[in-house]
């Protein structure tokens, strides 16, 4: 049984003004753990990610909430960033590197694969119509 | 997110700042855009030294503006990456096309 340090739960409007909001708080809530420089990095990006999937993806032609809950353990930060927007049909696919739906706005289909190579886990459950949530988890200072 | 530009002999050098992600790409994209257009540069140099954050949109918004210079008949380099953006580009393959050029 791990040993839960604090707890967090956020919720804000899938504006993209929030992605930097969204990435700056969680890296606050996580340095009560004394991550390093890197450490940190990661989780600002890997979350920037996640949170602009539910915006770009998860609400596409409207606005919608997007929930973040994360847990802090002894060394271990786990973040769970989750939608109840349009869903994704296609995990798998969804998960490939360079694979993207808006290739129009630029985008480059990296998203999960920078989530999967900057966190320790990853864990991705969508229903479509009904929303996406998304848990990852990182070591901090494993050494 | 200021962006600078700089032009000389046919080279445009552009300068971002701050952070890189989807909300600010967008604004970005265009002020490049609109100085490609403007000049017709046969280089263009997208400085990232005073970038301090980058996601996957920086990633999109290189191989976008690589697009547009080539179409306008010039190249593309990247300069002064540092290594976390670095991580990220390099993920993606796009340094097998474009010049990515680190922190010396």
């Amino acid at each position: 049984m791990k040993d839960l340090k604090n707890e967090l739960k956020l919720e804000f409007l899938s504006k993209s003004a929030n992605e930097s909001f969204a990435r700056v708080a969680i890296a606050a809530f996580a340095s009560q753990l004394d991550p390093t420089i890197e450490e940190i990095s990661d989780i600002k990006t890997s979350v920037s990610e996640a949170v602009t999937n539910c915006i770009i993806h998860a609400y596409p032609n409207s606005e919608g909430w997007v929930k973040i809950h994360s847990k802090l353990y002894e060394n271990e930060i786990e973040i769970e960033i989750s939608d109840t927007g349009e869903g994704i049909e296609n995990i798998d696919e969804a998960r490939e590197p360079l694979y993207t739906t808006k290739g129009n706005l630029e985008r480059s289909g990296m998203g999960f694969t920078i989530m999967e190579s900057f966190m320790d886990s990853l864990k991705v459950e969508s229903i479509v119509g009904l929303g996406t949530k998304v848990t990852m988890s990182k070591k901090i200072r494993k050494g | 997110m200021k962006v600078n530009h700089y032009i000389k002999e046919k080279i445009l050098e552009i300068e971002l700042t701050e952070e890189i992600d989807h909300h600010s790409s967008e604004k970005i994209r265009l002020r490049i855009d609109y100085e490609i257009q403007r000049f017709s540069p046969k280089k263009v140099i997208i400085d990232l030294s005073k970038v301090k954050f980058m996601d996957s949109a920086g990633i999109g918004l290189i191989i976008g503006r690589y697009k547009v210079a080539l179409s306008y008949g010039g190249t593309l380099e990247v300069r002064n990456v540092s290594g976390k953006l670095k991580k990220i580009l390099e993920m993606s393959g796009i340094h097998k096309i474009i010049n990515i050029k680190t922190v010396a």
